[in-house]
């Protein structure tokens, strides 16, 4: 049994020992490199571009601008295809642009032999503009008679609402205390250790062949296909290991463009790798939120009320546009499902970085805001932060209030308890003054949180695993579903033991997807992969191990439907202990008989059409340092409700990667922009303050494991959800140390300082 | 890759000398944490480079026949924070020292590379300001010695002449001698960072009374500073609460922070005064004189 096992991950050694090849690791000789030129203003339009002197430069094989590209219009979110057209993404971007729209925005492309007559060549290409003022706030592109960033916009590019329970009025109004509240996120980037790289080169006339740090490789191919006119079979997309995504390459970045260069070059490998500069800037950023709030709740401790009302700046281009402000509408709606709840959300274009998926998918903005004023009506009301959440939030037996769907599992409460048990919640709380007066003091806070196992319904989920027994008796397992640092492909490789019965260590996974060969899966995001492949990899090994069965069968003339694996043998299925033939005789007779069998495979498409929610919450305790406006942590615990928790000590290291990244997003992470000119002061690792191991405290982590039956091992997702609620529970306790609240991340000490100073603190 | 045009290395301090003189383009690297930087951001005038990470003349930490303490400026942050003659004498330098970077930059950085370089941050001018450290500078024309306090003209700007070497830091025995101090470091973070704002304090202290203080600031001005004004104001004052929000109080006329987009003027003065007071009020402890 490999299932709930911390067994070694498959990759440990390869990435331990620098054996493991990523992109870069990949050589060709003769590659070429190529490097965008990016504007120095954020909105405008290019009146005259000239080149001649870089296409000059000894080095330069060829300079490209706007005018020499396709215009195919294409959108880059690593969505499925839609069939339906008003679900599909907006198709906004040419692989180069005239119209200027982010301060970085990529007009022309040099390709060079090294990276020294790159950077001399960009700086001889003479650009002039036509400037436009930069509109950098949601306020500014909303502005009566604001220029269009995007022709025929309005600078919307979405909209959308729903509304569950009661009409959202009445229960306000039939509510004992009524809030309202206005709460705002930070841009911040995902800062994954491998920046964006990608090559592409030609083998023959016809087929593209690109290798990128992508998360998607088959949503890839299809849009380098169509941001190229090509056939899609035209194009395939290779994905070795990757040094970490968190959602930044949940889109399509360089690979349309490596693709037009070496079609262009005669099928000459071309390489474009980002710096980290560029990449914090030229890539994805988060969508800042601007969050109105109304609750209603009754002196009871009942919460009838939530009206929600966000407004999301998608920056420069669509990316993952109105796509992320609705999810996070969609996954936010478990937490409170008794509640009547109404969620607006609009997307508007600015002239800063694109935003587009981030760990989370929004729900940390929103999730933010919800907890903020849940905080308040609590204290209102005069209850106990937790007794209050405890009173509302999702249990067994409730509803999705949209979709009527059941939940299978809900283990929040436990959750909820076992935090404030862990943190020392009422203790803690007895044992400390009425009100704190001294420089530094202490103060706790929760937060909670739901979240979603995948896309469905919004999105079809989509998986497939092809699984063989190799001629020894081993196995190896194919899935299209991809590593990037989360450790999926030892989980396939558990799941796959668990249901052949053989032992881990004779389960071997190909790493890398090729789109050629690789089964279709759209790819890593939503936290979807072990909850959706699950599905596929079940039962994949149920057929594969059927027909192992049956092969077993004809071997030693005992009817197949007695025989069982156990650890890699065949046995009898009432006496597991009688071994009757090992797997690895079976597979010889398989494979060579000159009368009978064949290779043994299974490949199995599978479609879920159930999207699990999940849940879990932070406790923390911290100090602040009131002159000083800091924040120091002393403990702080997630608490996840992820069903079966399939590995754990894989899942601890998501749940502490995850809070530390929720710490950063609360406390320190935000990308500075300059709002007259749009220029962003801070795309590097000095200058933004991503928190290092002296500023992260040791995270308690625990989970509450119920069991999911809608997936194959009962397991729900955990990649993303960690990141969640560790910023609200921050503010909480921050407003609990000091009595100030703080409705705007990152509270950072100049964001404290102001606040502090405010309220008289200073 | 970096677009490096010329690269000589230099064995001694006079060879550097001449390598500068040949070259008027030409800058000096050491252990290369600045000038690299620089150079990944195409700031052209690290183009032509005289490495002098090498010279063993610049590497040394001794006491002299006064017993002045001298550091060598080549000698990595790493050596001078562990020197058993730094923590004896100045532990107040290995404190700032071991708040900069990390492991590695520390184990690459040099002491006179990070004064040279001139910003207002720099981790180690504070706490040498504060000890009087004095600069031997060699060059085309001789040998010269200036305070340290002198050397820093503004942001990035030193008083060196192109063809000139720091191969000297010396603290005299008469400024470390019964003096106690302490230092900290307040930035976005506790490590890898670089200081919104820098506080070095050295006193003497004896039967309650403060004979002695020095306070000095980074990034509290466009160089980094000493409080004079203050140290002045309160020099032979017994110790006392008063004393020290006096010295609060006090500190806001010797600085002189500016609003960027790091920080803004009145979130560091914030910090400042809150330094001033805690700063002081340790190295006073540390010195063995008490507050009430």
């Amino acid at each position: 049994m490999a299932i709930g096992k911390s067994v070694k991950r498959i990759d440990a050694v390869a990435k331990v020992t620098g054996r493991a090849r990523y992109t870069d690791d990949f050589f060709m000789p003769g590659i070429l490199l190529a490097k965008y030129l990016r504007s120095t203003i954020a909105h405008g339009r290019v009146t005259k571009i000239d080149t001649r002197r870089a296409q000059r430069l000894p080095g330069v094989e060829r300079v490209f601008t706007y005018k020499d590209i396709p215009q195919n219009k294409f959108a880059t979110a690593g969505h499925p295809y839609s069939l339906e057209p008003e679900h599909k993404d907006v198709e906004d971007r040419l692989l180069l642009t005239r119209h200027v729209r982010y301060w970085g925005d990529e007009i022309a492309v040099v390709v060079a032999e090294n990276n020294i007559v790159l950077q001399e060549a960009l700086q001889l290409i003479d650009v002039s503009y036509e400037e436009y003022e930069p509109l950098v706030t949601p306020e500014a592109s909303l502005t009566e008679g604001a220029r269009e960033i995007h022709a025929g916009s309005n600078n919307i590019i979405g909209e959308s609402q729903y509304a569950v329970g009661e009409n959202i009025e009445k229960a306000l109004a039939s509510a004992d205390v009524v809030l309202e509240g206005r709460y705002r996120t930070q841009m911040c980037q995902h800062c994954h250790i491998e920046n964006h790289i990608a090559y592409a080169y030609m083998d023959d006339l016809e087929h593209i062949v690109v290798v990128s740090s992508t998360q998607i490789p088959h949503i890839a191919r299809r849009i380098i296909g169509e941001a190229l006119g090509l056939p899609w079979g035209r194009i395939r997309v290779i994905k070795p290991y990757i040094g970490g995504g968190f959602g930044a390459k949940q889109d399509v970045i360089l690979e349309p463009m490596v693709a037009f260069l070496t079609l262009k070059l005669g099928g000459r490998p071309v390489k474009m790798d980002l710096s980290r500069e560029e990449c914090m800037i030229g890539t994805r950023v988060r969508h800042p939120f601007d969050v109105k709030m109304r609750t209603g709740v009754n002196k009871d401790g009942t919460l009838v009320a939530l009206d929600i009302d966000a407004l999301s700046n998608t920056g420069a281009y669509a990316s993952h546009g109105h796509s992320v402000a609705g999810a996070a509408g969609a996954k936010s709606r478990a937490l409170y499902p008794r509640a009547a709840i109404k969620y607006h959300a609009r997307t508007v274009y600015t002239n800063i970085p694109a935003a587009g998926a981030m760990r989370a998918y929004g729900a940390p903005q929103i999730m933010y805001a919800v907890d903020c004023i849940i905080e308040e009506a609590a204290q209102r009301i005069g209850m106990d932060p937790v007794e209050f959440r405890l009173k509302n939030v999702a249990r067994l037996g409730d509803f999705d209030p949209l979709t009527g769907k059941r939940f299978e599992s809900c283990g929040l409460i436990e959750c909820l308890q076992r935090g404030k048990a862990l943190i020392g919640w009422d203790e803690k709380r007895a044992a400390r003054p009425k009100k704190q007066t001294g420089p530094v003091r202490r103060g706790l806070g929760v937060a909670c949180f739901s979240y979603a196992s995948g896309t469905y319904p919004v999105c079809m989920e989509i998986s497939g695993a092809r699984i063989i027994l190799n001629q020894d008796g081993s196995i190896h397992v194919q899935v299209g579903a991809t590593e990037i640092g989360q450790g999926l492909d030892t989980i396939v490789a558990q799941m796959a033991a668990e249901t052949l019965g053989v032992p881990f260590d004779r389960v071997h996974v190909v790493s890398t997807q090729d789109t050629d060969v690789a089964p279709f899966d759209t790819g890593a995001y939503a936290s979807r992969q072990a909850y959706v492949a699950s599905n596929a990899v079940f039962r994949a090994a149920r057929e594969l191990k059927a027909k192992i069965l049956e092969h077993a069968g004809r071997v030693t003339g005992i009817l197949g439907g007695e025989l069982d694996i156990s650890n890699g043998n065949i046995v009898h299925g009432n006496n597991p202990a009688n071994n009757v033939v090992s797997l690895r005789e079976v597979a010889l007779d398989a494979y060579y008989d000159k009368d009978r069998g064949g290779q043994l495979t299974a490949e199995i498409s599978y479609k879920t059409r159930t999207n699990a929610p999940t849940f879990g919450c932070t406790f923390v305790d911290l100090e602040v340092d009131v002159p000083l406006c800091k924040v120091n942590i002393k403990e702080i615990f997630n608490i996840h409700d992820s069903g079966v928790i399939l590995h754990p000590v894989m899942a601890k290291g998501q749940v502490h990667g995850g809070v530390a990244m929720g710490i950063a997003a609360g406390l320190y992470e935000e990308m500075l922009i300059d709002t007259q000119t749009g220029y962003i002061y801070n795309n590097n690792f000095l200058d933004y303050k991503i928190p290092t191991t002296v500023d992260v405290p040791d995270i308690g982590c625990e989970f509450v494991e119920t069991f999911e039956p809608t997936s194959g091992y009962g397991n729900k997702a955990l990649g993303e959800p960690p990141i969640v609620s560790p910023p609200p529970a921050i503010r909480n306790a921050i407003w609990d140390a000091t009595g100030v609240q703080i409705n705007e991340l990152p509270m950072t000490p100049h964001t404290l300082y102001k606040h502090f100073k405010k309220a008289g603190l200073l | 890759m970096f677009n490096i045009k010329t690269y000589k290395e230099a064995g001694s301090v006079k060879e550097a000398i001449k390598l500068l003189q040949e070259n008027p383009q030409a800058r000096l690297i050491a252990g290369g944490t600045d000038v690299l930087v620089k150079l990944h951001k195409g700031k052209g005038q690290f183009h032509h480079l005289i490495d002098i990470h090498n010279i063993a003349e610049l590497d040394f930490i001794n006491l002299n026949d006064g017993e002045d303490l001298v550091i060598g400026p080549g000698t990595c942050f790493s050596r001078v924070e562990e020197s058993p003659l730094i923590r004896k004498h100045i532990p107040v330098l290995s404190e700032a020292i071991c708040t900069i970077g990390g492991p590695q930059v520390r184990n690459m950085a040099t002491i006179g590379g990070n004064l040279c370089n001139g910003v207002p941050s720099a981790d180690s001018a504070t706490p040498l300001i504060a000890l009087n450290a004095v600069l031997t500078i060699e060059g085309a024309d001789g040998l010269r010695q200036m305070p340290l306090e002198d050397f820093f003209l503004g942001p990035s700007r030193v008083a060196l002449k192109q063809h000139e070497i720091l191969t000297a830091i010396t603290v005299t025995r008469d400024n470390y001698t019964g003096f106690h101090g302490h230092f900290y470091k307040y930035a976005m973070r506790n490590a890898m960072d670089i200081a919104t704002i820098g506080c070095s304090a050295v006193c003497k202290v004896e039967d309650s009374v403060l004979k002695d203080l020095r306070l000095a600031f980074g990034t509290a001005a466009p160089v980094p500073i000493r409080c004079k004004d203050t140290e002045n104001k309160v020099r032979g004052r017994r110790l006392s609460q008063n004393l020290l929000d006096v010295i609060t109080e006090s500190v806001v006329d010797d600085v002189n922070p500016r609003t960027s987009w790091r920080a803004a003027k009145d979130f560091r003065l914030q910090i400042i005064t809150t330094l001033a007071q805690r700063v002081v009020k340790k190295a006073i402890l540390n010195a063995g004189g008490t507050i009430h």
